[in-house]
């Protein structure tokens, strides 16, 4: 190390190469660590019965990672099991989609239009305290099925957050631009839709970001209520939450845990993707 | 119509009375402010903070009515008896303390906006006209960035290029450099100066800077603490065209002192009413 630290008071430039490789390298390589330390500590807890002679308290009922990889393993090759991702994407998407189908005109008109705000938010105000998932019981009765039972729930779970980060949006529309606007002869169509709709844009994505990761949560406790919807015939094929609540029922305890990563690993690639197309839609944003 | 007409862009402001809020919080801001700029003048309204040089600038762009008074424009009336607020319009073109460019339209869209607004370009023909306004101003190469990726001086520069997109009679100019450091504001200066002298455009122009005011400004108005009216009017006898070297004129010095002169007892004032800079 001296040696080094000699050779970075020398070559300056190289130095702030080598300083930056390292403040970029030194997180990652904590955040593997930690990772690989958490897999460690796993397994060795969930193994402690065998070779410690007594079992750790709770971690000893987990089954261990590497009981947890084989049981992946073998679902992996379970169409059950994708049928599984693929509804609970489904179901993500439809009430998703519905969310900003609806929630962002909803929020628009809210802002554009002082009298519908004044009838519209109080009820919206309302109605917002009520957990989605207190909504199940209700939407099964008078959905006409269960599957738009469980897209509605989902719908209401990212709803409620893109309508207030799109109003939140259009509280901060700058007035000086709409007067710019106005003064260089912009119509109210014009300004609607190249002021106010852009300003509002990145609290919009802001809004879908946080309600996807709403939807995630929301669908997987629907599911587990509801018992899996039209998917519900096979143990495996009615949706990642009634896949986990169905490996519970059956007790086989690596498929949960393999349920909860799914289920990570499900919300990541939303968030994502959400990330990617928020981005795209507001490239004037970026570095900001 | 060539925006060079030098009969173009009178500006007269009559008794113009202005108060804010309601009952016992009505306060008079603009009281009984009589002003007449010439055309193709470069009018400089100095006063301290809060005396209400912007509110009769937004009575001037339309963003607000007035009490009492009124303001023509060429002749036109633009408000007085029977209509208190202006119409806003592109003859009447802001460009604001901290710049108004939209930030999600690319430089040459911001500056292409008003006239295609107006209907009186297409888009594609409004992009050529702004491409070649950016190339005569010197902001060739800047055309497809976003406003948040290129310096604030910049910024200013493309905003009166938009301003002027709308051959308008007059530029509102509310304290435009404000923000921007001593040396990008000298150069925002000659830039502005040799853009007037391209267009001949009637400049009214707000500032704190008295130096900004002479180096600019064929008149700088110096306005009283609130309420507002004009309390001295300078000529500013050093010729057109100028550029930095009159900064160390003995004659600017002395416009300067003058100036200083009439504007320290009025910054008291407004220090004593406690004025929030604005």
């Amino acid at each position: 190390m001296p040696s080094e630290s000699i050779v970075v008071t020398k070559i300056h430039p190289a130095t702030s190469v080598r300083r930056q490789r390292l403040t970029f390298a030194r997180p990652r390589l904590r955040a593997l660590i930690s990772f690989v330390a958490l897999l460690a500590l796993w397994q060795a807890g969930s193994t402690s019965a065998a070779w410690s002679g007594h079992g750790w308290p709770i971690i000893s009922l987990v089954p261990a990672p590497s009981v947890v990889l084989t049981a992946w393993a073998a679902l992996l090759t379970n169409p059950g099991y994708w049928q599984s991702w693929g509804l609970s994407f489904t179901r993500v998407a439809l009430g998703f989609f519905a969310a900003v189908l609806v929630g962002v005109p909803f929020g628009l008109l809210l802002i554009i239009n002082r009298t519908w705000r004044s009838i519209a938010f109080p009820v919206f105000e309302l109605l917002r305290p009520i957990p989605p998932l207190a909504w199940v019981p209700a939407s099964i009765i008078f959905w006409p099925t269960q599957e738009l039972s469980i897209d509605f729930v989902i719908f209401l779970g990212a709803f409620y957050t893109i309508v207030l980060n799109t109003l939140g949006g259009g509280d901060e529309i700058d007035q000086r631009l709409i007067q710019a606007a106005r003064s260089m002869g912009g119509s109210r169509w014009n300004i609607f839709r190249r002021l106010i709709l852009p300003s509002v844009l990145p609290s919009i994505g802001t809004g879908m970001q946080v309600g996807i990761g709403i939807t995630w949560e929301v669908v997987v406790a629907a599911e587990m209520i509801s018992g899996g919807g039209s998917g519900g015939d096979s143990a495996s094929g009615g949706g990642l939450g009634f896949f986990l609540w169905s490996s519970y029922i059956g007790g086989s305890y690596p498929d949960i845990i393999v349920g909860m990563i799914s289920i990570v690993i499900a919300g990541y690639l939303s968030s994502a993707a959400m990330r990617f197309l928020v981005a795209r839609a507001t490239p004037w944003a970026r570095g900001h | 119509m060539s925006i060079l007409a030098p009969s173009r862009g009178a500006l007269r402001i009559d008794n113009a009375v202005k108060y804010y809020g309601e009952g016992s919080a009505r306060t008079l801001a603009v009281d009984h402010c009589t002003l007449d700029i010439r055309p193709g003048e470069i009018c400089m309204i100095v006063g301290p903070s809060g005396c209400g040089k912007t509110t009769l600038l937004n009575a001037v762009a339309g963003f607000h009515g007035l009490d009492d008074g009124s303001i023509h424009l060429d002749n036109k009336m633009l408000c007085g008896p029977g209509q208190p607020q202006a119409a806003v319009g592109p003859d009447r073109i802001v460009v604001f303390q901290n710049g108004a460019l939209f930030p999600w339209m690319t430089n040459l869209d911001n500056i292409a906006f008003g006239p295609v607004a107006q209907k009186r370009l297409r888009r594609a023909e409004a992009r050529d006209k702004a491409a070649q306004l950016m190339r005569d101003a010197g902001l060739a190469g800047h055309e497809f960035a976003y406003p948040g990726e290129i310096s604030s001086g910049l910024r200013r520069r493309v905003e009166i290029v938009r301003a002027l997109m709308n051959d308008p009679t007059v530029l509102l100019l509310d304290e435009p450099y404000r923000a921007l450091d001593a040396l990008t504001k000298s150069v925002m200066h000659e830039a502005l100066l040799e853009t007037y002298y391209r267009t001949g455009i009637t400049i009214f122009f707000i500032t704190h800077d008295l130096e900004e005011a002479i180096f600019l400004g064929h008149r700088v108005v110096i306005m009283t603490a609130r309420p507002c009216k004009p309390k001295k009017i300078i000529e500013v006898d050093i010729p057109h065209p100028r550029d930095y070297t009159i900064l160390t004129s003995k004659r600017f010095r002395e416009l300067l002192a003058e100036a200083d002169a009439g504007v320290h007892d009025e910054a008291l004032k407004s220090f004593a009413l406690g004025e929030r800079e604005g």
